[in-house]
């Protein structure tokens, strides 16, 4: 097989979830298109691991890695965006912006807008 | 082989590229759909194809494990996630964020620069899949012999992870005792 056609599948791919993860505004979906990142490099690293014959199958041993790791990343990643979720209302990451730099004149906007379920627990934590 | 040219296909390449038309078209649609479970499912699609792939390269253990891994785990957690966060079942408008053009010219140009990259780089090789180079007892010889201990610091960064999710999900009702910290702003 030529390994020009994985090597253009896997960067395609990879290109597609650059597009999603810059695109999407709810967390989940971003994470998705995270998960196609990394399912893009496992490809590559299948493909060049079979190309090169490597005696100890470091490519594709890696991609046994790589699989286990986008496992704990998805974990942890929908446990802060479900907390997330709880404490704010809302899962869209262009309006979380309680971390974001901001000249000081400007009026403090840059809570969510709170649903009402993260104004109810933001009045629970500050009183 | 010696007589190999760019266009002289096997079966293999042409069922590769049908599949890798597939993949890429799934992974289209679950980054562009406006239904999010929907984005879920076309997910599925694109790595349930993936999969496909592996075997046609060869690598069955990594093909089985992923479809063990992402298709039966992972995707389902997203889908419990997409379910608590209570993700609207029908076409929402605003799955995309405004700077989506940013991000189509960026996504054109990465892929424009990494295809004409790839190409020119790999144009003249081939990979010999006569003999089958990801057999399991091949690579669990390899991964308990040589990557035995990546692969026990692996286990250990599963647990860590798995404490830290168990950790993040119970962080509010921990706190609620406690006095206030600002809530964070």
């Amino acid at each position: 097989m030529h390994l020009v056609y994985p090597a253009v599948l896997s960067s395609l791919l990879f290109c597609v979830g650059v597009y999603g993860v810059l695109a999407r505004r709810n967390a989940i979906l971003v994470l998705m298109s995270v998960e196609l990142m990394l399912a893009a490099v496992s490809l590559n690293l299948v493909a060049f691991d079979v190309w090169l014959g490597d005696e100890v199958h470091s490519g594709q041993v890696l991609t046994l890695f790589l699989i286990a790791l986008a496992a704990a990343e998805i974990g942890v990643g929908l446990a802060i965006v479900l907390l997330v979720h709880r404490e704010r209302g809302s899962s869209a990451v262009d309006r979380l912006r309680a971390l974001a730099d901001r000249d000081g004149n400007e009026p403090d906007r840059a809570g969510p807008e709170p649903g009402p379920e993260g104004a109810a627990s933001r009045e629970t934590t500050t009183t | 082989m010696t007589e190999r040219e760019l266009l002289s296909t096997s079966g293999q390449e042409i069922v590769f590229v049908l599949v890798g038309l597939m993949v890429l078209g799934a992974a289209v649609l679950c980054v562009t759909t406006r239904q999010l479970v929907h984005a879920a499912l076309w997910l599925v699609v694109a790595l349930g194809g993936l999969a496909v792939e592996y075997l046609l390269l060869t690598a069955e253990f990594v093909a089985w494990v992923q479809v063990l891994i992402y298709l039966g785990s992972v995707v389902v957690l997203l889908l419990f996630g997409l379910m608590l966060t209570r993700a609207p079942i029908g076409p929402s408008p605003d799955a995309d964020s405004g700077n989506r053009p940013v991000a189509l010219a960026v996504a054109l140009a990465s892929a424009a620069c990494l295809v004409t990259l790839v190409v020119d780089a790999f144009r003249t090789t081939w990979i010999d899949l006569d003999e089958p180079h990801g057999r399991s007892d091949a690579l669990g010889d390899s991964l308990f012999r040589t990557w035995v201990l990546p692969f026990e610091a692996l286990s250990v960064l599963l647990l860590a992870a798995l404490v830290g999710a168990i950790a993040l999900s119970r962080a509010r009702r921990a706190r609620a005792g406690t006095p206030a910290d600002g809530g964070g702003r």
